[in-house]
């Protein structure tokens, strides 16, 4: 299948959702030979290319592992779907360090028509940036908005590794374990940003999920933070407040200046990039990071990513 | 007291697991055995019986009569039993999921027989929480398929009081890699779940016969003296957890009973005529103490790594348990092991440690909720199982020592040493079943099938309808639909993303070589070597997939790897998405000549190029075939070096993708 960024770029236009595959297998793709095909496929998603800012809805779901992120997806997507909106999936997943490899499990708990081209989920491991996002996720994201509905993103962590997630998605979605205190401690203690929208699941569990949205409100409004909507959701049949929860993501993004939260994703993703590829060295060439989002501030609004790495590269030079 | 018996006790119950193509060639086949001096049935269904499909169904293309006896109707049931008096006969039944269904279907069966449900002499597997864990037959969630367990109970405690509801499996546990401490807590725990289930459904004053009723189906490795230790650690945990547990004091209702399927996992493809020692070893190990003696015994055969046993094989294994029981002086004796040293202190041993693992179960919530826990420990175990034989540390012989043999003429026979289905039998079932259909009166079907959707989202028990269901001439597909549709469906856990990593330096060194050439390959491609493993229709073999994923891992690849019971679409589905760079698929069902080309076909319409390779029992006669269709390698249990199978995977996905051999 092509791999030629600027044709994956003018597909996604034109609302092509069978380009997915290949555009991730692109935006993966770690070799330098690449990168030209990566830019092309950047540029031609960018705002200048679509006259604005992609439309699909790029959603964070984040959690500790094993709270039932991705069977919530299963559930978000069937409604989704249901609702006539085209879904993609990137689950990001915790890799083996030790051995490299990884066991990319999020896919089996997504439920699906194997034939509806219009869900899409692939799955990546983090590599060696546990609990953060996988090199590619940013790109995949940014692309993908253009052409589908909802693109969601899950991710493993709580605490500060939901800043990554944070830096690309529209809206985050926390999801917390009833029961445990994980998430009221560290809201309390100003640990974790305060997410967009907090997720309760397994609210089949009765009581005690009840009791966790309440502590979870409370500690909410003690730090003034009224408007963050706080959902308890069973994502297992009877599956419940899915639809509540949909509201509250949509009604999140209806009131968010997506403008302004796509243009400090993409300048977080073009200093992710280079962080990534010259090392701490390479950010303080350009004065570190606070230089560098100086440097990336004085940029057009509409720059897209390749542009903004280029522009630190040559402040580097 | 004596060392002699005042008489020989009676032998155990003899049975062979018997059934494949259709219910009248099934039924042909058990009376054969019976004529042979067999004493009890042991009915093998066909997959899409077991997970509650019409043989109609799209899932259940290739399956049909493959691995057991299709059950669709009453009217098999009938012929299946046809000739074959049930108020004389102790039939056992390997059915879990649609256990309800088809013990309906024989009560039925058996009252057109004029033999009374009283007089019922039998078993139904029944045990859905080793389904999960091991078997891979079930079709409803956990919460619902216990309850379809507790309303069996107690419907045959009053109305079938004669038949074992239930056979707790610690087999498949140990086919699936567990430890022996892993077998007793495992099973335990999950006698518990059940048990504490029914005590939410009949009086408290029944658990004495409740407790009495509940049976075990266990294991016997090759390691029989600490196998026999572990039956007698069995039997004490059991007495322990009904005087403790349930306050049953009725010293014959505490006893432990059980039957046997002798271990199958340790089975060889190479020499297997040595299966035959190992068989007979086993056999000891459920036999040798009387104090813990196996009440039923059924014997796999020395053909169990090529494909299924011929009436010939099975014949084989019975005059095994014939000579056991008949010409030996076994039964002549009190226990052998009583005031044993050794003995006592294996089962101190065993207790010991299944104590501390029924402990950790118990902290998961139980056997329904520790599922999970338990599952990634299974695969934990085999991959250690594996690891050892790899590296010489286990000894298998024919295997991994004593490797040089002669030919075997076992095998070379135009059949191949095998039994091989008529792949016509499908379409003849859905004939069939066309036929049974446009037969019965639509009208009370309706009605059947109403009624079982009104008491499955009610609190009483599923029976009634149920028996309904059958007389109306309801299918197995349509019941199972029905509860389906009440209950909701579920996937089980896969186990794999919890196994222990491999670390590098610390496992062999042939590994560490795997990897860099991952490494390497990834390098060239751009991305990680990712690899599809894949488990084609209803077959819940999962050990080998499962191990091929760890091991992959291991090896440094992206895994994807979505558990078993796909269709050839969702497999085509993820290899798109997911945009792996080869697909591993697993079979060993015997569907893999129908469902590997549907999976190539599948793959090349959503324009998946990456190569295919697969793995399971196939044998030899069907190797060409598949390699013209398509697959690109092919393994079978004699490739059990897995680090091996690593390494010629990344060379194949090197190859397809021009990328040169390593200098
Ligand atoms: C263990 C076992 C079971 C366990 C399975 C536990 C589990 N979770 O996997 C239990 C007890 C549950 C079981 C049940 C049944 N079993 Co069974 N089982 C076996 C047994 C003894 C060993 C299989 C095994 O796990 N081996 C260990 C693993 C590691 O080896 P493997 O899977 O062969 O994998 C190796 C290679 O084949 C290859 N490979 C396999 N897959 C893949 C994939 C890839 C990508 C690659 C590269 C390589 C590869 O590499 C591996 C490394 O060596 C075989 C006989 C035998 N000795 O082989 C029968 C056997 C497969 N079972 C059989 C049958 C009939 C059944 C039942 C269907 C019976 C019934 N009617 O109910 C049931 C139902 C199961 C179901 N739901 O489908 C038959 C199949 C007959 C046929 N094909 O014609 C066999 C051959 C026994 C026999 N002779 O009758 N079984
Ligand atoms: N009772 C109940 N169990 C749930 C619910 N959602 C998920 N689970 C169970 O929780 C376990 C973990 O679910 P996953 O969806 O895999 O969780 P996850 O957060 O994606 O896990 P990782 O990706 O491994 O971090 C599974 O056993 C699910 O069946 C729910 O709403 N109710
Ligand atoms: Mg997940």
């Amino acid at each position: 299948m092509s791999d030629d960024g600027a044709a994956l770029a003018g597909r996604l236009r034109g609302g092509d959702l069978t380009a997915a595959p290949a555009v991730l297998n692109l935006v993966e793709n770690r070799s330098s030979a690449r990168r030209p095909e990566i830019d092309a496929l950047l540029r031609g998603v960018a705002p200048a290319a679509l006259g604005g800012e992609a439309p699909g809805h790029v959603v964070g779901v984040t959690g500790p592992p094993g709270v039932g992120k991705s069977t919530l997806l299963s559930a978000l997507v069937a409604a989704w779907r249901a609702a006539g909106r085209s879904v993609a999936v990137l689950a990001v997943d915790p890799s083996s360090k030790r051995s490299g490899g990884a066991l990319l499990g999020d896919r089996a708990r997504i439920v699906y028509d194997p034939e509806d081209t219009a869900v899409f989920i692939r799955s990546t491991a983090a590599g060696s940036r546990l609990g953060g996002l996988a090199p590619s996720t940013r790109a995949a994201a940014a692309a993908l908005a253009a052409a589908f509905d909802v693109v969601v993103i899950e991710t493993v962590g709580v605490g500060q590794s939901e800043t990554e997630v944070a830096e690309v998605a529209d809206t985050v979605a926390v999801v917390v374990q009833p029961g445990s205190g994980d998430a009221l401690q560290f809201i309390k203690s100003g640990i974790m940003e305060v997410p967009d929208v907090l997720v309760v699941t397994k609210a089949d569990l009765g009581q005690v999920a009840l009791r966790t949205r309440r502590d979870l409100s409370a500690a909410l409004r003690s730090l003034g933070e009224r408007g963050t909507p706080v959902v308890a959701v069973s994502s297992i049949a009877p599956v419940q407040g899915v639809d509540e929860l949909i509201a509250a993501l949509d009604e999140h993004r209806a009131g968010l200046d997506v403008a302004a939260r796509r243009l400090a994703a993409r300048r977080a993703g073009a200093l992710a990039d280079v962080a990534a590829e010259h090392g701490e060295a390479g950010l303080r060439a350009v004065g570190g990071r606070r230089g560098a989002e100086r440097l990336l501030a004085r940029e057009d609004e509409g720059a897209d990513v390749p542009t903004l790495v280029a522009a630190l590269e040559a402040a580097a030079r | 007291m004596s060392h002699r018996l005042p008489e020989p006790d009676r032998p155990w119950m003899m049975r062979t697991y018997a059934g494949h193509s259709t219910a009248a060639m099934s039924n042909a086949l058990y009376r054969g055995n019976l004529a042979k001096g067999q004493t009890g049935l042991s009915v093998a269904f066909d997959l899409p019986t077991q997970t509650g499909y019409d043989p109609d169904d799209p899932l259940a293309h290739g399956e049909v009569g493959k691995v057991g006896v299709p059950v669709a109707h009453l009217g098999d049931m009938r012929a299946l039993m046809d000739g074959i008096p049930l108020g004389d006969m102790n039939t056992s039944m390997t059915i879990n999921a649609t256990a309800a269904w088809l013990l309906a279907l024989y009560v039925v069966a058996a009252e057109e027989q004029n033999v009374e449900a009283r007089s019922l002499q039998g078993t139904t597997q029944n045990d859905i929480v080793k389904e999960f864990l091991a078997r891979g037959t079930y079709a409803f969630p956990p919460g619902p398929s216990m309850r379809l367990i507790a309303d069996m109970i107690a419907y045959t405690v009053t109305e079938v009081p004669k038949w074992n509801p239930i056979n707790i499996c610690s087999y498949h546990l140990q086919e699936a890699g567990a430890t022996p401490v892993q077998e007793i807590a495992y099973a335990m725990s999950n006698a518990i779940a059940v048990l504490d289930a029914v005590a939410e459904r009949v009086p408290a004053e029944r658990m004495g016969a409740v407790f009495s009723r509940i049976s075990f189906f266990v294991n016997a490795g090759v390691r029989f003296v600490e196998e026999h230790a572990k039956l007698r650690a069995m039997g004490v945990l059991w007495e322990e957890i009904g005087r403790e547990r349930y306050g049953i004091d009725d010293e014959r209702a505490l006893r432990f009973r059980y039957g046997v399927q002798v271990n199958s996992l340790g089975l060889t493809e190479q020499q297997p005529e040595n299966n035959v020692q190992r068989i007979v070893l086993e056999a000891l190990a459920v036999t040798l103490g009387r104090d813990a003696r196996a009440r039923a015994i059924q014997l796999p055969a020395w053909n169990e790594a090529l494909g299924l046993p011929r009436p010939w094989d099975q014949q084989w294994s019975l005059r095994i348990q014939q000579v056991l029981a008949y010409e030996t002086d076994l039964l002549e004796y009190p226990d052998l092991f009583e005031g044993s040293k050794v003995m006592d202190g294996l089962v101190a041993e065993l207790l010991e440690g299944a104590r501390a693992e029924l402990a950790v179960v118990a902290e998961h919530g139980g056997a329904v909720e520790a599922v999970s826990y338990m599952k990634a420990a299974l695969v934990d175990s085999h991959r250690d199982r594996i690891r050892r034989i790899e590296s010489g540390e286990l000894t298998v012989v024919g295997i991994n020592r004593y490797t040089e043999s002669e030919p075997s003429p076992l095998a070379t026979g135009e059949d191949g040493g095998i039994l091989t289905v008529d792949p016509g039998v499908e379409a003849e079932q859905r004939a069939a079943l066309r036929a049974w259909r446009e037969a019965r009166d639509a009208s009370a079907v309706d009605a059947a099938l109403a009624e079982l959707a009104r008491v499955a989202g009610s609190d009483e028990n599923i029976m009634g309808p149920t028996l309904a269901c059958a007389r109306a001439g309801v299918t197995t597909g349509e019941w199972a639909r029905t509860l389906r549709e009440a209950f909701g469906e579920y996937r089980a856990p896969t186990g794999v993303g919890e196994a222990t990593a491999g670390v590098r330096g610390s496992g062999s060194v042939e590994l560490d070589v795997v990897r860099d050439e991952v490494e390497r390959v990834g390098e060239a491609l751009g991305r990680t070597l990712k690899i599809l493993v894949g488990k084609p229709g209803l077959d819940g073999h999962s050990n080998g997939a499962e191990q091929i994923a760890v091991r992959a891992r291991d090896a440094g690849m992206d895994v994807v790897y979505d558990g078993i019971r796909l269709t050839p679409a969702q497999i085509a589905k993820s290899a798109l998405d997911e945009g792996v760079h080869v697909i591993g698929l697993s079979i060993l069902s015997g569907s893999h000549r129908e469902l590997i080309p549907t999976v190539l076909e599948a793959l090349a319409a959503a324009g998946v190029d990456a190569p295919v390779v697969v793995g399971g029992i196939i044998p030899d006669a069907d190797v060409a075939p598949l390699k013209e269709a398509g697959v690109a390698r092919i393994y079978t249990p004699k490739d059990f070096e897995l680090t091996r199978i690593m390494r010629d995977i990344v060379a194949l996905v090197a190859e397809r993708n021009g990328i040169a051999a390593p200098a």
